[in-house]
């Protein structure tokens, strides 16, 4: 362990940590059971790790598949065991870490996307202004009236981040993000 | 699986599946949410019921049930209260690896979240203190899950599951599914073989060890008898000197010429000096806890290790290891047994002869040594005289949590698994008097001795009066020093002495209340009475509370204080009162 430790005179050893924190998006294959969500997060919040994103659908309905996609950031050797301590979990079929697999592929990273819904107050200059920075971001207009838009934009997170940032001079209202959906490149599955 | 024969109500199929998977007792506490289950009980003969006086006894009853049989133990208790009393031996059983089935009732399905009566989500609150739960909404499931639970609890790591039953599900009428017929969860599989190059690696890696040591825990106990058998062999056939944590005791015997003797905060100088110093570590079966290793970056630096662990989340956790083995001790054992066996020995008993000639002196260095005394007993003198009075007869041990913990596990000698059971990871007080019961049921006309403290044993006893009720002779054996003796030994370690609410001044009568439970109390405060005491106590055929009065302000050494490594250990020759107080500097208690 890289940790520098030192004497805490309680009855633990408490360690200063020194690796360096990164974020990796994992994804689980769990059966589509009552409480299998409860049981990750709870996992998470128990352990104290963080969760940047969650997302989670049922993606084979015969066989009860559910994908859950966790981005999440630690020290490499805390990602280690996040992994190991999910794998133990019954209901978890499956957990690879998107991150680490991208790099033995050879890529920098896992495909990455999400989608956002994002509203704005519209009118005026700013009105015009939204719908062309909308039509630069590829994001459409799924509702509008005479002083709103509500744009539905796709793509990296940082993407988003980007939309959003550039919307909130224009008259942001409010936003939805779906959190991020991810697998590697490449033609084989997880 | 169809037909009228297999129809059974809820509460039949529990009795059914309980039967299908080998059980013979039962510990549980009726309540309203089971009483269909209760019912059930009470027409049958083939699992007996062990009425507890508290949940938390059942729990910890069933617990010693499971380690001194290696069986799966088994409670019943009702929704609300009753399960949330459960709690604290569920989280005990996952931290000590001990396949427990909880099975507890619940209100009925229509009223899950009303708040009804004796209602909690028990489902909720178990779930972060078992392997896996379940909550059976159809009547239809019940089987299948209890069988999917006994193979869970007892596979791979050891750990409690619950199956959390409605009442309106026990008098429902469904289909019985026997245990042959449901098929094993594809999502679950241990893996209980190890990885075979990984295992020639780490035989390569023993060949050359000049300065080895083995160091085993509670999974060799799990594995079961044949993995204890293994271990044996393997010190016979390499020579390695080996250690055990708290949780692995038994299984090499305390008498074999190789054993250091427990490591850790309160282990040998010898396997603390040997840990540090190795070259190679060979970890069988432990999960390097914090008791164990001391600072972790000064824990043995400059050794090689090697870890087998059926758990793959105990692997790189605490201590980063080199050859990571991932199976069933059992099995990596044999591989590793056949694989030396098969492997050209040179030279090995000059190769270890030096590492040998250490250990011989650290051994000198007598490092349980106390002080003897005339006139009071000392609590390390009560443990050996207790150790040498058992001798010859069939013997299980339990302890609750505190310096005698720590005591009986330096001076009382383990010759084989499964005879020694404590609360090693949660560390419960109260734990040690429920799991002799839960021993004494499984093995009628063995001793079994809960070697107490005075305040452990006060938070479960009134579990004497479910020993009276069942014929049930556990022995209690109270080291009464008036103090929680490990809380004071820390504070005046930690904070000046300020003895702050570790003293009971008001002490029950140990002897009048075993008399009071219709037990047996015998009171000795006199070295010289002590062996005739202990005899009376073993030859009664009763439940004994066995007050022994000891030396009040004893500490319990060796230690290694906190923030400090295996080899700066505090010994009790040097523990003067100064000594203990400067243990840990100034800077080091302000980090508190």
């Amino acid at each position: 362990m890289s940790a520098h430790l030192q004497p805490t005179g309680s009855a633990y050893f408490i360690a200063k940590e020194t690796e360096v924190a990164e974020t990796h998006t994992l994804s689980v294959l769990v059966d589509n059971e009552p409480g299998v969500l409860a049981r990750v997060i709870g996992l998470f919040s128990g352990r104290g790790y963080n969760i940047e994103s969650l997302t989670v659908s049922e993606t084979e309905h015969e066989a009860h598949l559910s994908r859950i996609t966790i981005v999440t950031r630690g020290t490499p050797h805390v990602l280690d065991q996040i992994k190991n301590q999910l794998e133990r979990l019954v209901p978890v079929h499956r957990v690879v870490d998107l991150t680490v697999r991208a790099g033995t592929l050879g890529h920098d990273r896992p495909v990455e996307r999400e989608l956002a819904l994002v509203k704005v107050h519209g009118s005026g200059d700013h009105r015009v202004e939204a719908l062309r920075l909308a039509d630069a971001f590829r994001a459409s207009v799924i509702d509008a009236n005479i002083d709103h838009f509500v744009f539905e934009i796709t793509g990296k997170p940082s993407k988003i981040e980007q939309f959003i940032a550039i919307m909130k001079p224009l008259g942001l209202i409010e936003v939805c993000r779906t959190g991020i959906a991810a697998m590697n490149r490449g033609p084989q599955g997880m | 699986m169809s037909g009228t024969e297999n129809q059974m109500t809820g509460a039949e199929i529990v009795l059914q599946a309980l039967r299908d998977n080998g059980v013979e007792h039962i510990f549980g506490y009726p309540g309203g949410a089971v009483l269909p289950i209760y019912d059930e009980i009470h027409q049958q003969e083939d699992i007996q019921h062990i009425l507890v006086r508290h949940e938390q006894g059942a729990g910890h009853m069933a617990e010693g049930y499971a380690r001194s049989t290696g069986k799966v133990g088994v409670m019943l208790v009702t929704s609300g209260p009753g399960a949330t009393n459960a709690v604290t031996p569920l989280q005990d059983a996952l931290m000590d690896s001990i396949p427990l089935v909880c099975i507890s009732g619940q209100v009925p399905t229509s009223l899950i979240g009303s708040d009804a009566f004796q209602e909690c989500d028990t489902i909720g609150i178990t779930r972060p203190c078992t392997k896996h739960n379940w909550l059976v909404r159809d009547v239809n499931d019940l089987a299948r899950i209890i069988h999917e639970a006994f193979r869970i609890a007892q596979s791979g790591r050891p750990g409690p599951v619950v199956v959390d039953i409605p009442k309106d599900v026990q008098f429902a009428t469904g289909t019985y599914t026997p245990p042959s017929a449901v098929p094993a969860q594809t999502s679950y599989q241990p893996k209980t073989q190890g990885d075979l190059k990984k295992i020639e690696e780490a035989v390569e890696l023993m060949k050359t060890a000049r300065r080895p040591i083995i160091y085993s825990g509670g999974g060799v106990v799990n594995s079961g008898p044949q993995a204890s058998h293994l271990l044996r062999e393997l010190v016979e056939l390499t020579d390695f000197p080996i250690t055990s944590t708290l949780m692995g005791l038994g299984a090499y015997p305390a008498s074999g010429k190789n054993w250091l003797g427990m490591l850790g905060m309160h282990g040998t100088y010898e396997a603390n000096m040997a840990m540090h110093d190795c070259d190679v570590m060979v970890c069988i079966g432990a999960r390097f806890d914090d008791r164990i290793t001391g600072r972790l970056n000064a824990f043995s630096p400059n050794s090689k290790k090697i870890h087998i662990d059926i758990d793959p989340s105990s692997i790189n956790k605490n201590v980063r290891v080199d050859v990571p083995i991932l199976g069933d001790v059992g099995s990596v054992l044999e591989d590793m047994v056949r694989l030396w066996r098969a492997a050209k020995k040179a030279d090995d008993k000059t190769r270890l002869a030096d590492w040998w000639e250490g250990i011989v002196k650290w051994r000198a260095r007598n490092s349980l040594a106390y002080a003897a005394n005339d006139d009071v007993i000392m609590p390390q003198y009560a443990i050996q005289r207790l150790y040498e009075l058992s001798k010859g007869r069939d013997t299980y041990i339990t302890t609750e949590v505190g310096q005698h913990q720590m005591w009986a596990a330096q001076f009382f000698g383990f010759e084989q698994p499964n005879r020694w059971m404590t609360s090693g990871g949660l560390g419960t007080m109260g734990y040690g008097f429920p799991a002799a019961i839960g021993v004494q049921v499984a093995h009628p006309d063995a001793l079994v001795v809960d070697i107490a403290g005075d305040a452990s044993i006060q938070m479960c006893i009134q579990e004497m009066s479910c020993a009276v009720q069942y014929g049930l002779p556990v022995k209690i054996f109270i080291l009464n020093n008036q103090y929680m003796g490990m809380v004071r030994q820390w504070q005046q370690l930690l904070h000046g002495n300020r003895l702050s609410h570790s003293y009971t001044e008001a002490m029950p009568d140990f002897v009048k209340l075993a008399e009071a439970y219709g037990g047996v109390g015998i009171r000795c405060d006199k070295p010289g009475e002590l062996d005739a005491a202990i005899r009376q106590m073993i030859d009664t055929p009763a439940p004994v509370i066995f007050d022994c009065r000891v030396a009040n302000l004893a500490n319990c050494f060796p230690m290694i204080p906190s923030g400090k490594a295996h080899n700066e250990m505090l010994l009790p020759d040097e523990a003067t009162d100064e000594a203990v107080a400067n243990a840990i500097d100034a800077k080091g208690r302000q980090l508190v």
